[in-house]
Formats: structure tokens, C-alpha cells, sequence
């Protein structure tokens, strides 16, 4: 009997997804499951392929899962999050100001210039604008749009907003809590030289999003990759690369902010079209 | 729903960007995973950073209600992937030298000797990792010598005390100087070749090979220098003694190399160096030679130490260096072996003057120089095992090229 079979899509935003998909198909083939995978250079077109049964799983950004889940649901089909890494779940924004700045509060910042990530970028463009448009703040906002298409998996957006901050271009910027710690670390904000105004409910991040009802490959594919150990030294350094210690189940629980920031901007229609005028993966 | 924090952490003012992470840290290290930490401070950012850093790490956070406690931000409930990073890890032998490893494993790769390596990681490839083929005991002993006794060329050597020479004393000085620049290239590229193929676990013979190499380094410096020092040309360079080294340099054995050039070349360098040192015309011709016949005797010992130690073990090695022997033998037999250059410059120095008695006392000195180092040879390949008459045989096939 052949082996079942998985082929994934992932999106190439950075030479390490040849790495860790490459040695992902190692392990995985070497425990029974025909796997391979295929790269795109944006997360529309995969997402489109895995509807049209092109790909089996998607390794989704939570803003092609939203896609996916409209687009799936407008041809009466419907798809699953199979798996999420342990980092994707429970994670904030925040909209960060200078330490000498006269913002106190969210509500200081009405009509003045708030730096966020690519359009596409959920963590540092679409949910804290959300949240701020929900707390009635309306602002001037200058975007960085870099790596469009890639729906924020390149940190370039999240870092020139940080930068046009402390080089007080802007009044504040948008980046998620990890990014926040990050730039401190690495100098890109100075420490102390930031305070958070506003930070937003906890949310979830990227899901292998698959088609219901799975095959009998995808659902042992799920089966491996929570399998997958931290104590095993061939794919820690995947595990480290990709920036989990354990896949976990997915939920899809974690994705209320970001749907109604994508219905409030219009970004997709509820039917999964990509509304948003100026996008161009 | 929460049990109770089982340990606490106050981080005062200190915040996750000026290393609150460490204090976290240490405090998780003292718990099993699933052990709770309260985690209290005043850090304004700690509410967004603590699990930020905490979900890289597979930690997970609760968030109590702070009752009294004003200053206490979350619970962090250890995960296990601090633990799970160090299961299959194991020592890479042990950290001091008494006990080594005969064979270690191409896994520890560069890890530190005595190191806890996580599992995983390349297999890094040093073939030479047979303890009996590279490790000698004296090596740890002998690279601390090597290293106390650096000189630095620039204040060990009296470059300005002042001499004159008569032109044709200064050309042979110049002659001589040029054949041991040309020689301690191949002594320095020699190791050189061997050095990155030694496994690490052996480290104080790398590290002796690697002081070695700098010993070669300044050699090649003072010699050069004193070569210019009255004159802006170097003397000649024959092809037959570019061609004994270069024999040498092509040997890929590591044993049957350092036997090359450590037991037989270096050997008779000793002599050279000495004979040179004793017939020196000027301070400075005598002070380098003297130095470098100091550093060369280290490099003999090493040679001989590990070449004895692995011929009691394999009583095939002689049967190699013998063979060995004879192969640069029969590949430098149609060469003219040393530069006569060379050798007349040799006889004028221990000539000390142009009379016919001076010229033939001085011929006398250097057929002794050239008996001394065959009697050295000959006794070097005795402690190696080389009954006396095959001894003498063999010492007679060594280069004529003296290296």
C-alpha cells in the first residue's frame, strides 16, 4: 500500500523556510508520510491553491487562515486549523509612544501620525488599528509596507515603524509584545526610552490550515507534528528556526480582533475576495 | 483554579530590556517543570515583556489576581524545553587530559574537551583522532614550555649592536640565512597541513603544533632580517633543495611527516643551528641561531615522544618510517641535494679567514657538523626501535639537504 501523502504550502519569506521545510520532509518521510511541500511568494495565491485542492495543508499567516475560512464557506466546503505552534497562541500588540512623549492614553493619540507595519501585516497594522478605531481614536496613520504579500512574517515593516519613532518621525508605533521586547534588546528602541500606551486582548497567531474532512496524510501529518519532541536533536534546530518548543492543536478561538479589523478596513469581503485597493502581493 | 506559587521573584525596577530575563531564569532552574514562579516588579513594560519572553521559551503565564500584592504581576509556570534542550547530552570526555578518549567520537566536533554537549549538531570530520596516532603525555608539559618561552624578535635579538663584515663573510652569512628561510617555510607549512585535521579532544597537541608554527613564523622573520640587515639581496635558492622540501611538505601521513621532519629534519637542524650559534661572525647571526635552536630541540622532543609512544603500540610503524626513508630517498636520488652555495658559505663561516689552513679547518668543521648529525640521526632512530646497523643505513639515506 502506498504511503499516505501530504504536500504543504509555505510561503518563502526568508531563505530558512528552505531549511525548515526541507528538514520537516526528512523527518516526516522518515515516519511513514509521503511528504513534500511547495513555496509561494505571498499568501493569497497558496491560500487559493489549498481551496482548489492544489495543496494539502497551508502553513498560514492568521490572516490567510481568515481568507481560507471565508473563502471555504462561500463554496459550502470548510477548512480546519490542523496544528499551531506554541508561540502562536495568546499574543499581544502594543502602540508604543517615546518615554518623553505627552501621550498618556490611547485617546491622546487622536489625530496624530501612528507608524504601523505592511498593510498586510496583522500584528502591527490591522489589529492595533482595530483597536484603536474600537476605542474611537481615529489617526494619522503612515504605514511601512515592506514584504507585502507575506502578511507581516517579514519583521522590516514592524522594525522601520520602531525606527521613525525614536527618530521621532511619527507619535507612535505598532508592533507585537515579542517585537517590543526584541527591538529594546537589540537597540532598535532604547531602553527605557519607550512607553506602552495601549495594548490589545490577546490573540492568535499562524495555523496549518488543512480542508475538512482531512485525508488520511493529513490527519497523520497532524498526528507527527505533535509528535514532534524538543528533546529530539534532529528537529530542535528546525524548532528553534521556525520558533516553537511544541506544536499544539489548533483553535481557531483567537481570531475575533483580527476578522473585525479585516471587516472594519475592508480588506476581504466576507465572501474571501481581496477588497483591500491598495494590496499588491 | 491555580495552586499556589511555589517560589517567588521580586525584579525591583529591572526590566526585561536590561536583563530582568536573567533573574527569571534562575529562578525557573530551581523548579521542575510545571513548578510555579510568582513574578513581582515595577518594571512598566513587565506585564508586556514577561510573556512575551516567556512563550519563546514554552513557559506558560497565569495572571492571578494580585490581591495585596501590588507589585506582583504574573505566575509563570515552568515549561519543559530547558530540559528537554539537554536530554542525549553527554561530556565530551573528560576536561583534563589524564583519561583520553582513544577514539572520540567525530560528534564533539569542536566542542570544548569536558564540555556537556547538547545532542545533535554536525558531525565535524577530523581524521587524525586515533589518540595512539597524535597524543603524546608530554604534549600538555611541553606546549606550557613552548608558551613561556616566546621571545620577541625585536627586543631578543641586538639588531643595532655594531659590526662589519668583511663582503665575503656578509655574502655567506647572507647565504645561510636565505637556505633556513626556505627551510622553515616547510617547517611551518608542514604542521600546518596536519593542524586542522587533529581532533580537538586532543587540543594541547594542536596547541603545540599551533606555538610550533609560530616558532617557524619568527624564524623565518629573524632570518630574513638578518639576511637585509647590511644589503637589500638574498642569496640563492637551488632547485634540488626546493625539491627535498617540497617531499616533505607533500607527506599526508601525520606520523611519517613529523618523522620526516621532526626526527630526521629538525634533528639535524639542532646540529645546524648549533654549529651556526658556535661559528657566528657577528652578535646577531649568533643570538638568532641560538634562539632558534632552542624552540627546534621542542619540536624534536614532541616528534620523538609521540612517534616512541606509538611504536611501542605498533610494531608496523618502523616498517612505514623505514619505507618512508626510502621513498624521499628514491624521489630526491637524481637531485643535487644541498645547495653547494649552501655548503662553501658553511666552510668559509668556520673558516674565519681565507689562509689554506683557515679554508681547510673550516672543511674539517663542517664534515664534523654533517658526522654530528648523522651520529644524532642514528640515535634517534635507535630509541625508535631501529637496530644500530639499520640505524646507520638508514640515516645515510637521509637528505642531503640536511632538512
Amino acid at each position: 500500500m502506498p504511503a499516505p501523502t501530504v504536500l504543504l504550502g509555505a510561503v518563502a519569506y526568508d531563505p530558512k523556510v528552505v531549511t525548515i521545510w526541507e528538514g520537516f520532509r526528512t523527518w516526516l518521510r522518515g515516519r511513514g508520510l509521503d511528504f513534500d511541500f511547495v513555496l509561494y511568494s505571498h499568501y493569497e495565491r497558496q491560500v487559493e491553491d489549498l481551496l482548489a485542492g492544489r495543496i494539502d495543508a497551508a502553513w498560514n499567516s492568521p490572516l490567510a487562515w481568515l481568507r481560507a475560512e471565508r473563502l471555504a464557506s462561500a463554496n459550502g466546503t470548510a477548512v480546519r486549523a490542523l496544528t499551531m505552534r506554541d508561540t502562536d497562541q495568546d499574543l499581544t500588540s502594543v502602540v508604543v509612544v517615546r518615554a518623553d512623549s505627552p501621550v498618556r492614553q490611547l485617546a491622546d493619540l487622536a489625530g496624530r501620525v501612528v507608524a504601523v507595519g505592511a498593510i498586510d501585516n496583522p500584528q502591527a497594522t490591522l489589529i492595533p488599528l482595530g483597536h484603536l478605531a474600537a476605542a474611537g481614536v481615529t489617526v494619522d496613520v503612515r504605514r511601512f509596507d515592506v514584504g507585502v504579500g507575506l502578511h507581516g512574517d517579514h519583521i522590516g515593516g514592524e522594525r522601520d515603524a520602531a525606527r521613525a519613532l525614536t527618530a521621532g518621525e511619527v507619535d507612535a508605533a505598532c508592533m507585537i509584545d515579542a517585537n517590543h521586547l526584541a527591538f529594546v534588546q537589540e537597540g532598535t528602541l532604547p531602553p527605557e526610552g519607550t512607553r506602552i500606551v495601549a495594548q490589545t486582548a490577546r490573540y492568535d497567531h499562524c495555523n496549518m490550515t488543512v480542508r475538512a474532512p482531512e485525508s488520511e496524510g493529513v490527519r497523520l501529518f497532524g498526528t507527527l507534528l505533535l509528535g514532534m519532541s524538543y528533546a529530539d536533536p534532529q528537529v530542535r534546530p528546525l524548532l528553534d528556526l521556525e520558533g516553537l518548543t511544541a506544536w499544539r492543536e489548533g483553535r481557531t478561538t483567537g481570531y475575533d480582533a483580527l476578522a473585525d479589523a479585516v471587516d472594519a478596513s475592508g480588506f476581504y469581503s466576507p465572501d474571501g475576495r481581496v477588497t483591500a485597493t491598495d494590496y499588491r502581493p | 483554579m491555580s495552586a499556589t506559587p511555589v517560589a517567588e521573584v521580586d525584579l525591583g525596577e529591572l526590566g526585561f530590556g536590561r536583563g530582568a530575563h536573567l533573574l527569571v531564569q534562575r529562578a525557573l532552574a530551581g523548579l521542575p517543570p510545571g513548578g510555579r514562579l510568582a513574578v513581582s516588579g515595577r518594571d512598566p513594560a513587565l506585564r508586556v515583556h514577561l510573556p512575551a519572553w516567556c512563550r519563546g521559551r514554552g513557559h506558560r503565564v497565569e495572571w492571578p489576581d494580585r490581591g495585596e500584592a501590588n507589585d506582583l504581576v504574573a505566575v509563570v509556570v515552568r515549561g519543559s524545553a530547558d530540559d528537554d534542550r539537554w536530554f542525549g547530552a553527554e561530556r565530551a570526555g573528560p576536561a583534563l587530559p589524564s583519561a583520553l578518549s582513544s577514539r572520540p567520537p567525530a560528534r564533539w566536533g569542536l566542542g570544548a574537551r569536558g564540555a556537556l554537549l547538547e545532542a545533535g549538531g554536525p558531525e565535524a570530520r577530523f581524521d587524525l583522532d586515533d589518540r595512539d596516532l597524535v597524543w603524546a603525555d608530554i604534549a600538555p608539559h611541553l606546549y606550557a614550555q613552548a608558551a613561556a618561552r616566546q621571545w620577541d624578535p625585536q627586543t631578543a635579538v641586538p639588531w643595532d649592536d655594531p659590526f662589519a663584515l668583511p663582503a665575503d663573510v656578509e655574502a655567506a652569512v647572507v647565504q645561510v640565512m636565505t637556505y633556513l628561510v626556505e627551510n622553515e617555510q616547510a617547517a611551518l607549512v608542514v604542521p600546518a597541513r596536519f593542524v586542522g585535521r587533529i581532533h580537538p579532544h586532543f587540543r594541547e597537541v594542536v596547541q603545540l603544533l599551533a606555538v610550533q608554527m609560530a616558532d617557524e613564523a619568527r624564524h623565518m622573520e629573524v632570518f630574513s632580517r638578518r639576511a637585509l640587515l647590511r644589503g637589500a639581496d638574498m642569496g640563492t635558492s637551488s632547485a634540488g633543495g626546493r625539491q627535498s622540501l617540497f617531499t616533505l611538505v607533500a607527506e599526508s601521513d601525520f606520523a611519517l611527516a613529523s618523522f620526516l621532519l621532526s626526527v630526521l629534519g629538525e634533528g639535524s637542524f639542532v646540529d645546524l643551528l648549533s654549529f651556526l650559534h658556535e661559528n657566528a661572525p657577528d652578535p646577531v647571526t649568533r643570538r638568532i641561531c641560538w634562539l632558534a635552536m632552542q624552540d627546534e630541540r621542542r619540536h624534536v622532543v614532541f616528534g620523538m615522544a609521540h612517534l616512541e609512544h606509538q611504536a611501542r603500540l605498533d610494531p608496523l610503524l618502523r616498517d612505514r618510517l623505514r619505507a618512508a626513508i626510502h621513498r624521499r630517498h628514491d624521489a630526491l636520488v637524481d637531485t643535487a641535494g644541498l645547495n653547494a652555495d649552501v655548503f662553501d658559505a658553511l666552510v668559509v663561516l668556520a673558516a674565519g679567514g681565507w689562509h689554506p689552513d683557515d679554508v681547510s679547518a673550516g672543511f674539517d668543521r663542517v664534515q664534523a657538523l654533517q658526522h654530528a648529525m648523522d651520529q644524532g640521526r642514528q640515535r634517534r632512530l635507535v630509541r625508535l626501535g631501529f637496530r644500530a646497523d639499520e640505524a646507520a643505513a638508514l640515516s645515510a639515506l637521509h637528505t642531503r639537504n640536511f632538512m
